[in-house]
């Protein structure tokens, strides 16, 4: 790297640093609802990326809702999009699991199946609803932008949205999963299916509510994801690859796992791209994960569970 | 038929076309006054193509579901505009068009074999589709087996020609040297970084690009990065070209990756107004799903701006919008869409006949002077002789015209010294 000063070098290492930090977070946030319903219930669902879609158009109708009707609240109208993502994409999954889902607990290959039709349906009725073009999603002045830390060193601030916002979901849920009553019958549920009923866990209304939860983060991330990437029928599509490799290669029945492994993957991929190119960065990210895989079917964090 | 005004099968119709065919050989008076003006369908129809007296069957082939469908949809409503405008006129030959629409639903085997169904079982006269190279590379082989035609809408990689392809779209060069002259010269800039998505359409093009940066003009490209269909994390390459400092961003991204990318780049501080941008793969269609607000500022390289002023393009733009809804935008590939059933009717009406081989041998120098572009013809190669522009995005999602070349620049799919 001849002919650059100590200080171009190191503002652009501050610069990557924080380019990983965001790919860290985009992956936790999208990895982290189909982690709760793949580890917690072992289905598989496909449709993962639709639901997050779902939270993005959510998004794009609360934008045009408030600059047209209540311009004075345009600023805060983001936040307001992403709670209400989460109620829509959790209540199309509670409805999901309720019509769908449950049926198909014993019979784990036929979700993958099922959920994979879901989201070609899903795919379809944004299709119909918002037509085939992308549609744009515009941001709130304060979201746009970068924060300027010194003359080279530029922060992008809806990345540091995306950071803070993984943060705050993530606490939340480890609360959730670790500390409330909810939690305990999920992680019961989890570990014998048959004894949690036995001792007198109500498992369907469990189950309902897990799956409803994660879809429930997954139309956030979605929302947040309007911020940096597109809004299209079939968008969730381009998030679906990299959010299963973040769950398996983490070990599909740990949070933990989920977070260590979004950490190792977006780390070494940024690294790589800057350094190598965008392609052949994402090639060897993927030979790296499945050789792990190789040695360690399991993923890097185990659970151990009464089968 | 109705001067009979009687049900006539269609065995006592051959019959009696061919006892008017031999009476009007025998006393010498043609039969064609009983069918108006327009000629007899057997004259102009030798080889079966679904031509009655009074209409003639085209085909519309692209995708309206799955990922293309975003593209496409422009593409198959300007096609469908030109037909209606034309059926408003009389039609082709005194026929009414009527289209036959199959859905390539984004999937290149599904286009090879709705092609096929089109041309053998609904035996049409024309096709007007697909967008991206791989479907057209699929339905290739098909248009040379069955000998049909087909009218192609998309701004390509070149290296292709056929004689059953009319290519309405510019080829690589004619879209990237005008424009790479245009910002050497008026920018004054010396370094590039190339940047594009995973397949041969940004590849090749950045090729050509290369070699005219470098081999003819002796500058410099300092970056060359390529990133898969899809992608959505472009943080790692801005900050590469922020320690690199290009003068020139030469950017071919398409799809979902496109509004990622510029959403990032304003992100990350980099002002496209001051850091000079180009890029041949956003059309206002891809700049609505962008946001003016992410790319303003950034120079697009390609034939047709919906903001055009002429009086075609007036025209054009109002009857889009009458036809498709106030908020209808119109991109390069929509507008090189609705040039297809325009020149296919210029070509037929030469060659007098819907014959696909006497098509394929009329279409060198049809010209369409009603073009929304200006005024197109047809190169002897099966490419459009057209204009290169250069516009300056708006925050509207429009562009500003900046430059247009002072003449038709000659289509050279296969160029010596770029491959």
């Amino acid at each position: 790297m001849g002919g650059y000063t100590i200080a171009e070098l190191g503002s652009i290492f501050s610069m990557q640093a924080f380019a990983g930090l965001i790919l860290f977070s985009v992956f936790v946030l999208m990895a982290l609802g189909l982690a709760i319903i793949f580890g917690q219930m072992g289905v598989i669902n496909m449709a993962h990326g639709e639901f997050l879609i779902l939270g993005a158009y959510v998004t794009y109708v609360c934008s045009h809702v408030f600059s047209h009707w209540l311009p004075w609240a345009y600023p805060g109208y983001f936040i307001v999009a992403m709670l209400l993502a989460f109620v829509a994409s959790g209540l199309l999954g509670l409805l999901v699991e309720w019509a769908l889902v449950r049926h198909l607990y014993h019979r784990p290959l036929d979700t993958l199946l099922a959920t994979w039709g879901l989201s070609l349906v899903l795919q379809q009725v944004f299709r119909s609803v918002f037509g085939a073009r992308e549609v744009g999603v515009e941001l709130p002045e304060w979201l746009m932008g970068s924060l300027s830390l010194s003359d080279t060193i530029q922060v992008q601030i809806n990345g540091l949205f995306v950071v803070g916002l993984t943060i705050l979901i993530s606490v939340g849920t480890f609360l959730l999963m670790f500390r409330s009553r909810w939690g305990l019958q999920v992680r019961a549920i989890t570990a014998n299916r048959t004894m949690s009923g036995a001792v007198g866990i109500n498992t369907r209304k469990v189950d309902a509510l897990t799956f409803a939860f994660g879809c429930g983060i997954a139309g956030i991330a979605g929302s947040a994801f309007t911020m940096i990437g597109s809004t299209s029928p079939s968008a969730g599509q381009l998030y679906i690859v990299d959010t299963f490799l973040v769950v398996v290669f983490g070990g599909a029945q740990s949070l933990v796992g989920t977070i260590a492994s979004a950490f190792t993957i977006s780390q070494a991929q940024s690294t790589l791209e800057f350094f190598l190119s965008g392609s052949t960065a994402k090639v060897i990210t993927l030979l790296g994960v499945i050789g792990l895989l190789m040695l360690r079917p399991q993923g890097l964090f185990v659970l151990k569970v009464r089968k | 038929m109705s001067i009979y005004n009687i049900d006539i099968t269609r065995r006592q119709l051959i019959k009696m076309i061919g006892q008017g065919a031999a009476a009007s050989a025998l006393f010498g008076t043609g039969i064609q006054s009983a069918f108006a003006a327009s000629p007899a369908t057997s004259a102009i129809n030798t080889t079966g193509l679904a031509v009655t007296d009074t209409t003639v069957k085209v085909g519309i082939l692209h995708s309206i579901t799955g990922t293309m469908s975003i593209s496409e949809t422009g593409s198959v409503e300007a096609e469908k505009l030109a037909i209606s405008q034309i059926n408003e006129m009389g039609g082709v030959l005194g026929r009414k068009i009527e289209f036959i629409q199959e859905d390539g639903a984004s999937d290149w085997p599904t286009f090879a074999e709705k092609a096929k169904k089109l041309l053998v079982q609904d035996k049409v006269a024309a096709v007007m589709g697909c967008w991206t190279s791989a479907s057209r590379k699929a339905v290739l082989p098909v248009f040379e087996q069955y000998n049909g035609m087909l009218y192609y809408p998309t701004f390509y990689e070149g290296l292709e020609q056929s004689k059953n392809v009319i290519y309405t779209g510019q080829e690589a060069t004619q879209q990237i040297i005008a424009g790479l002259d245009w910002v050497i010269k008026e920018k004054g800039a010396k370094t590039f970084y190339l940047l594009g998505s995973d397949y041969i359409w940004p590849r090749t093009s950045n090729k050509i690009a290369r070699k005219h940066i470098v081999d003819k003009k002796g500058l410099t490209v300092v970056g060359e990065e390529y990133f898969p269909l899809g992608s959505t994390q472009f943080n790692s390459v801005i900050n590469k070209m922020k320690l690199k400092k290009p003068d020139v961003i030469y950017a071919i991204i398409v799809g979902g990756s496109n509004v990622a990318f510029y959403k990032q780049l304003k992100a990350a501080g980099v002002d496209l107004t001051k850091q000079t941008l180009v890029t041949i793969s956003v059309t206002e269609d891809e700049m609505q799903g962008i946001g003016g607000e992410n790319i303003v500022g950034a120079y697009a390289c390609m034939k047709y701006f919906q903001s055009l002023d002429n009086a075609n393009n007036k025209a054009f733009v109002a009857a889009f919008k009458k036809m498709w809804g106030p908020d209808s935008v119109i991109g390069d590939v929509t507008q090189a869409a609705y040039l297809g059933p325009w020149l296919w009717k210029a070509t037929v009406e030469k060659a007098g006949s819907f014959d696909i081989d006497k098509v394929a041998a009329a279409s060198p120098d049809v010209e369409f002077k009603g073009a929304p572009e200006g005024y197109v013809r047809i190169h002897p190669n099966h490419h459009l002789w057209s204009k290169t522009r250069v516009g300056r995005a708006r925050v509207d999602g429009q562009y500003d015209l900046i430059y247009e070349t002072a003449d038709l620049v000659e289509p050279d799919p296969f160029p010596k010294g770029y491959q």
